[in-house]
């Protein structure tokens, strides 16, 4: 195939989520999504809890949940770092609802400012956003 | 002389403890494996960091970022001690406890005032023991399956509480994995983050060699910032992770240990057991000979 590639690797301190060659590269940065194309100039940013998305060699356009972490672009690849991340397809939407459930009573009942308070609002955003991500349909 | 009923009755008790460790060994064995797998999970995630921090060192200069300069006045610092929730594996948590003490004893001599945090029963037990100062305790972490949102909470505590000047100096005290009869106590300092040393083995990566530097977004500075505490959090993954194997690892040779001495003493009973039936019968044969040859009288 003549079009270029870039290496694209997603790692979670767990394992390895994702580990293939893409056509292009998009990430949520803290200060904005960015894109990347093959022999894009060495470039670092922190991402902000949301979706990787990256078409595939076939062309196919695929899915990453991301909780937040940094990526790392250089000419011929593309290297992320996540706390946690999942494919859409293995996104377990039973986990995240119930998961949803709990951030919404918690944060129904903890005071503000609360550390408690903090993680649960950070709990329901990660929820809705798998949540979202897993019921995308596929393009 | 032990009676024949007695020696019998311990052959059978040695017979079944070597059960147990027999079962403990293959447990150990099943449970490092998974230990093993864990930490092969973990090395992509850990040099890729390695590589992105580097690469950054590289961009942002000298930055002085507040985890990286060494306290002037060292006044309180905090020990985190991995050790296992469970004993049956020879020497390994005391030799933990051991590598603990002598680094509380350097830094007590050196005027610093020392409070630890257990990982693993075990430690706690000791602290509780020698009325050491906990400040935290979590069990049920290490020999398990280790989350790495564990590691994230100590880290994120350890470095508010380091940028608040309630600790000016953070340690852990782990067991590194070198191999299956080898567990290396380590003492590590967490904070301040020690220089950083680049691997050798970058330079040898031509395609990235010739360049430049990267762009970040936002300024280095800012993203060292925000990845210096995260490589804390690793630093304390790692140590669970090792502390994990080298427990397993330790108990597996301790059970085998185990079972090979029940072997001995089970050959050296029956050993016994057969002597003293031997002698019985010798007893009894020359009483009937003797019976015999009164009657003949």
């Amino acid at each position: 195939m003549a079009e270029k590639t870039l290496k694209l690797e997603i790692v979670t301190p767990e394992k390895s989520v994702v580990s293939e060659n893409a056509r292009i590269v998009m990430a949520p940065a803290v200060l904005g999504e960015f894109g990347v194309l093959p022999g894009h100039t060495p470039f670092m940013t922190n991402l902000k809890m949301g979706t990787v998305r990256f078409v595939d060699q076939d062309g196919k356009e695929r899915m990453v949940f991301v909780s937040g972490g940094f990526a790392e672009a250089l000419p011929t690849k593309v290297t992320i770092l996540a706390e946690s991340a999942e494919r859409r397809r293995e996104i377990d939407v039973t986990r995240a609802k119930a998961a949803l459930e709990r951030a919404e009573k918690r944060l129904a009942s903890e005071e503000r400012e609360n550390i408690d308070f903090v993680r649960a609002r950070a709990a329901l955003a990660r929820a809705i956003l798998r949540i979202r991500l897993a019921e995308t349909p596929r393009i | 002389m032990a009676t024949l009923k007695e020696v019998k009755l311990k052959i059978a008790a040695v017979k079944k403890t070597k059960q147990i460790t027999k079962a403990m060994n293959m447990v150990a064995a099943s449970r490092l494996r998974s230990a093993q797998m864990r930490m092969e999970g973990f090395r992509p995630y850990a040099a890729k960091f390695e590589e992105v921090l580097g690469s950054l060192a590289q961009s942002s200069g000298d930055a002085d970022n507040p985890l990286l300069v060494p306290r002037a006045a060292i006044k309180k610092a905090n020990i985190l001690l991995c050790t296992s929730d469970r004993g049956l594996c020879g020497g390994f948590n005391a030799n933990l406890i051991d590598k603990a003490e002598e680094l509380a004893k350097a830094l007590t001599a050196r005027g610093i005032e020392v409070v630890f945090t257990a990982f693993g029963k075990k430690g706690r037990d000791f602290l509780r023991r020698e009325k050491l100062t906990m400040v935290a305790q979590h069990i049920g972490v290490i020999g398990g399956s280790i989350g790495f949102n564990i590691a994230a909470t100590t880290g994120r505590e350890m470095v508010t509480r380091f940028l608040e000047s309630a600790y000016d100096e953070v340690y852990i005290v782990y067991a590194e994995f070198i191999s299956l009869s080898k567990q290396l106590p380590v003492a590590k300092q967490l904070l301040p983050i020690p220089p950083l040393v680049l691997e050798e083995t970058r330079v040898a990566d031509e395609e990235t060699a010739y360049l430049p530097e990267h762009i970040c977004e936002p300024s280095p500075e800012e993203l060292l910032g925000e990845i210096l505490p995260k490589s804390v959090d690793i630093q304390i993954y790692r140590a669970l992770l090792e502390t994990s194997a080298s427990e397993h690892g330790a108990r597996m040779l301790a059970m085998d240990n185990a079972t090979k001495a029940c072997n001995d003493m089970i050959g050296n009973l029956t050993l016994a057991y057969n002597k003293a039936r031997q002698s019985t019968i010798t007893a009894e044969l020359m009483d009937i000979v003797g019976g015999a040859e009164a009657l003949k009288g």
